[in-house]
């Protein structure tokens, strides 16, 4: 049992470990050239040698991105509350939202750069369009779905609409709520890194499309790693956050593990 | 009129024009403190008559009088117990069972100061039902039965004057709901408030009850009453005799003619 647990431990970064391998493997005995396809120790010689700019455009990208994410969070929860505790709302805005969020979110990033130019704000305003959707759609549900009999219960009580929500709905969507988050945080990185990559000065987007105009693609894959290693560890921030905070939700995963 | 607590005069109920009336020309009364359980085939407006007693629907027709008032709206003096538990599962026990006192008055507004008061006399209501040493538990640790006790903790811990169990006891298994009837009945016995239940089982209403009420097919008529007049305190084994025996065919006849009209 020991062994099997560890084992499922380790075993994404083993999957990790052999994907490198063979990647490396398979450039130096076909001579893959870098301007091609770069073999991992030339991305990690890539990122040694532009070590300083890349963290300096990393920051700028991470920056924009929780701005995003954070005025996402904070416009879909609101719209989530609304839209979840009234009916009306719901038959109301709901196939709006859905219409809005069909639109391909790289579509806006023109308008954005003829309503503030070029650089930080459309990254922060893209980051953002392309997140609060899925955390709405959540905490709508999660307030949407509480049980007519318990409603019943409180109500029968006394219990106006707001003790429902309260006491009931909110704690009743966190599960929904923390689920969404980890979905959002990557779909923000996704956002503001589009956006970097068709208008800005300042951002990983920004560097590998300079880097890739001049055929050097080690530091476009060093671009690449960069975001998907920091997307990746927001992204376990928050499912630590989501265990940590509505462990009722996932008591038969944690009996399991 | 006078001694009855709650009163149902010639009630009709429709959820809305197009399905028309759910329940339909009901009269009854209860009595202070009597446990009365309702019967009939499924969707015959059970569920709807407790909503009415609960106040949190209002009759189409007719009128609803509880302790000599018309029921206009939810009564607070009211609690409920459903088939499923419905506890939350992010709360403990004890935060379950304390959670009418944190909404209806006059609790609510000293529930911050009193909230050790409260918690014990929680704590005694679950002992009282055989749940000491759960209080800290959540409700996926506890059995189905046990859950069920929680509920019915739940709807008593604000001392209602009138209990409403919607089927509480049907998804147990049946040593189980055996068991829960004997909890049932001493806790009736103990604080004496009125009870409504609506059930399936003519066993479970013949042991508990002191009147049973037969349903028709919707819309929903009372088409039988029937006193229950075995002897309290009742012990499990009066359901194997011959009187009791009696009464659930008794009942279980009128079923039977509803199912084939």
């Amino acid at each position: 049992m020991a062994v099997r647990s560890s084992l499922e431990r380790w075993s994404p970064w083993v999957v990790l470990a052999a994907i490198i391998l063979v990647w490396e493997v398979v450039c130096r005995a076909f001579h893959v050239s870098d301007f091609i396809f770069p073999a991992p120790s030339g991305i990690v010689a890539s990122l040694r040698q532009y070590a300083g700019p890349i963290t300096g455009h990393a920051l700028q990208t991470f920056w924009s991105t929780m701005a995003g994410f954070v005025l996402g969070v904070t416009v879909g929860v609101l719209l989530g509350f609304l839209v979840g505790s009234s009916r009306l709302m719901y038959n109301a805005l709901y196939p709006l939202m859905v219409g809005f969020n069909s639109i391909p979110k790289s579509a806006f990033v023109p308008i954005l750069v003829v309503w503030f130019g070029i650089g930080t704000v459309p990254a922060i305003l893209t980051a953002f369009v392309i997140c609060f959707f899925p955390i709405t759609v959540n905490v709508a549900t999660g307030l949407a779905t509480i049980e007519p009999e318990l409603e019943d219960v409180l109500r029968a009580l006394g219990a106006n609409r707001m003790d429902v929500l309260i006491k009931v709905g909110l704690p009743r969507s966190m599960p929904y709520f923390f689920a969404s988050l980890k979905v959002a945080i990557t779909l923000a990185f996704v956002g503001s890194v589009v956006s970097e990559t068709i208008a800005a000065n300042e951002g990983i987007g920004y560097l590998m499309m300079s880097a890739g105009s001049q055929m050097r693609m080690p530091l476009v894959f060093a671009g690449l790693t960069v975001i998907s290693v920091m997307a990746m560890a927001m992204y376990a921030v928050f499912a630590f956050l989501e265990r940590r905070m509505t462990g009722w939700a996932t008591r038969g995963m944690d009996a399991r593990a | 009129m006078s001694d009855a607590f709650v009163e149902v005069d010639k009630v009709d109920l429709a959820y809305d024009e197009v399905s028309g009336n759910a329940i339909e020309d009901v009269s009854l009364s209860m009595k202070e403190r009597e446990f009365i359980a309702m019967v009939g085939p499924s969707g015959c407006g059970k569920s709807t008559f407790m909503k009415l007693c609960s106040g949190l629907r209002r009759p189409s027709k007719g009128q609803v009088i509880v302790e000599g008032r018309e029921v206009s709206g939810p009564l607070k003096i009211v609690g409920m117990a459903f088939q499923n538990a419905t506890l939350l599962p992010w709360r403990t026990t004890l935060g379950n069972v304390l959670l009418p006192l944190e909404i209806v008055q006059p609790y609510r507004a000293s529930f911050k100061e009193k909230k050790a008061e409260y918690a014990e006399r929680a704590r005694a209501l679950l002992r009282s039902v055989g749940l000491d040493g759960y209080e800290n538990r959540f409700p996926w640790e506890l059995s189905g039965g046990m859950q069920q006790r929680v509920s019915i903790c739940r709807a008593l811990v604000h001392e209602p004057k009138l209990l409403l169990l919607d089927e509480p006891f049907a998804a147990l298994d049946a040593f189980t709901r055996e068991e829960l009837w004997c909890i049932l009945r001493d806790l009736w016995m103990l604080k004496r408030f009125t009870v409504v239940l609506v059930t399936h089982d003519l066993r479970e209403a013949t042991f508990l009850a002191d009147t049973v009420y037969v349903m028709s097919k919707r819309p929903g008529r009372i088409l039988a009453r029937r006193d229950i007049d075995i002897p309290r305190p009742r012990e499990l084994e009066v359901t194997y005799s011959d009187k009791f025996v009696g009464i659930v065919l008794e009942l279980r006849e009128h079923i039977g003619r509803i199912r084939k009209a």
